[in-house]
């Protein structure tokens, strides 16, 4: 199950690093849902995973999570995107060999950062944190240097992930219930988002968020 | 340095001029045509070892010394690489990087003598030549590094002794990305598609070949043979890093890893058939992605 936990690991700094690298908005989408979808295997491979009344929990979990972020944040972003027929180029603020760069040196200080951390107990591999931090600090660097709403929302989701390798990787007791809490709001969160994105470029003729700063009167 | 040390080096002399050729004929056979002899490369430099060199008048010995100069780094870096468990003659600790350092000897000849020509040409393929290599240099040594830290060793003939199977089971994730960016330093070294066409004759997308243009006779001889040299060179890293040790016998892992070369230089035909070179803008950012692999692999392998 150690393979398995570092299979994953692995992909999903590889999947983070092709997202910072990456130029077309539908690409992007698809990485983040290959993301999710990967993680949705992570409780499954947890040890002590799929025994016990506690597996089927954790299947439940699995299957609810794949099918939120592999499937319906997708559909809802690519639809969102459709709609509103922006260009499908990321446009971003830093460029993208310096994203990439920029995500080297990410994973090379949450490797130093997350090895030297006191954790509370015993955790399934010791890539789980290191990972999740450079993973949470890919989907905020997407925030910052990326133009489009479109793109923000997609660094939400990597954030997110993120969070979520450590939460599973992590929780003790009661997984189940926080992580449903949490899948629960990014759901509402993304669709609500969806939403905005319409609304702001059918008023505005675009969703170029820097621009959204600057107010102008009709006169 | 035994007398069965000095077998790989007299191969590699031997053999190297065939690399191109199964590359050439493979991509040919992809195409439909029937392609170049095997032995295209050997006859190429026989007819050019028998004619005279044109020297322009604003060139100087820079000119001329840069393809023996080049040729001679790239034959001491062949002295330090192994083959299978056969140990490389003048083997050390830390060789590696003087492998890494004897190859960017060569390039810097190579330069000096496309610069000296004194043609607009000439220094656009050096500066892109040079920023590619840039780029291609932290992958290859960080990968390296990763490989000496799975194995132990600190000299080539140790790294790549072939890995045995417990060795790198443990690490199997870190051997796949490790070798995944030594292809992309391969294939970007050598002048291959995706980095480079070989074939190309537009001087918008002329890397390697506009370097070397204004070289003729036995000089552009000693170029092609280099290059030659140099896919086998760094074809022995890549398949050392990949093929594990059967642990038999010393012979049979050397003939194995011989036999191997041929597949890899197939393979190079194959992938340049049916990739593209890519745009000039995206070499850089796959450059940086294979030293991002480089550096996960050798972040996986220390802890």
């Amino acid at each position: 199950m150690r393979t398995g936990v570092d299979a994953l690991m692995i992909l999903l700094v590889l999947t983070s690093l092709l997202l910072l690298g990456s130029s077309r908005l539908r690409a992007c989408t698809r990485i983040v849902a290959v993301q999710g979808v990967a993680l949705g295997f992570l409780p499954a491979l947890m040890p002590g995973g799929v025994e016990g009344a506690a597996g089927a929990h954790s299947l439940l979990l699995a299957a609810a999570s794949i099918l939120l972020r592999g499937v319906a944040f997708p559909w809802l972003l690519l639809r969102a995107q459709r709609d509103a027929g922006v260009r499908r180029e990321v446009e971003p603020f830093v460029g993208y060999t310096t994203s990439v760069l920029v995500g080297t040196l990410a994973l090379g200080g949450a490797v130093e950062l997350g090895s030297s951390l006191p954790l509370p107990g015993p955790v399934a591999s010791p890539l789980l944190v290191p990972v999740a931090l450079f993973t949470a600090s890919t989907g905020l660097f997407l925030i910052v240097s990326r133009r489009k709403a479109l793109s923000q929302v997609l660094g939400y989701l990597v954030l997110e992930n993120g969070i979520y390798t450590a939460g599973v990787g992590m929780a003790r007791d009661e997984p189940l219930l926080v992580e449903m809490g949490v899948l629960l709001d990014v759901f509402v969160g993304v669709f609500v988002m969806g939403i905005l994105i319409f609304h702001i470029r059918r008023e505005f003729d675009h969703i170029d968020a820097d621009q959204l700063s600057v107010l102008r009167d009709e006169a | 340095m035994t007398a069965a040390s000095l077998l790989h080096p007299l191969l590699a002399l031997v053999l190297a001029p065939l690399l191109p050729g199964i590359a050439n004929r493979v991509k040919a056979r992809v195409a439909g045509r029937t392609g170049a002899p095997l032995l295209q490369t050997y006859y190429d430099l026989a007819r050019l070892l028998r004619r005279g060199a044109v020297y322009s008048r604003t060139t100087t010995w820079v000119f001329r010394a840069g393809p023996t100069l080049s040729l001679a780094a790239v034959l001491v870096a062949l002295l330090i690489v192994p083959l299978g468990r056969w140990k490389a003659p003048l083997a050390f600790d830390g060789d590696f990087v003087l492998f890494a350092y004897l190859l960017a000897l060569a390039r810097f000849f190579t330069v000096s003598a496309a610069l000296d020509t004194g043609s607009a040409f000439e220094g656009m393929g050096a500066s892109r030549e040079v920023q590619f290599s840039a780029l291609a240099e932290p992958a290859l040594l960080v990968g390296m590094g990763a490989v000496a830290a799975g194995t132990g060793g600190l000299s080539l003939s140790a790294m790549l002794a072939g890995p045995s199977a417990t060795a790198w089971s443990a690490t199997g994730p870190a051997l796949a990305l490790v070798a995944a960016a030594l292809a992309a330093v391969f294939l970007c070294e050598n002048a291959r598609i995706p980095f480079d066409d070989p074939n190309t004759h537009l001087e918008l997308t002329m890397i390697h070949e506009v370097m070397v243009l204004d070289h003729g006779g036995p000089d552009l001889a000693f170029v092609e043979y280099a290059a030659s040299l140099k896919l086998w060179v760094l074809g022995a890293v890549v398949v050392g890093v990949l093929l594990p040790s059967f642990g038999a016998s010393d012979v049979l892992d050397a003939l194995a890893a011989a036999a191997a070369l041929p597949v890899l230089a197939a393979g190079t035909g194959l992938v340049e058939s049916v990739t593209s070179r890519l745009r000039l803008v995206r070499v850089p950012q796959v450059l940086a992605g294979a030293g991002a692999l480089s550096l996960l692999a050798w972040l996986l392998v220390r802890r």
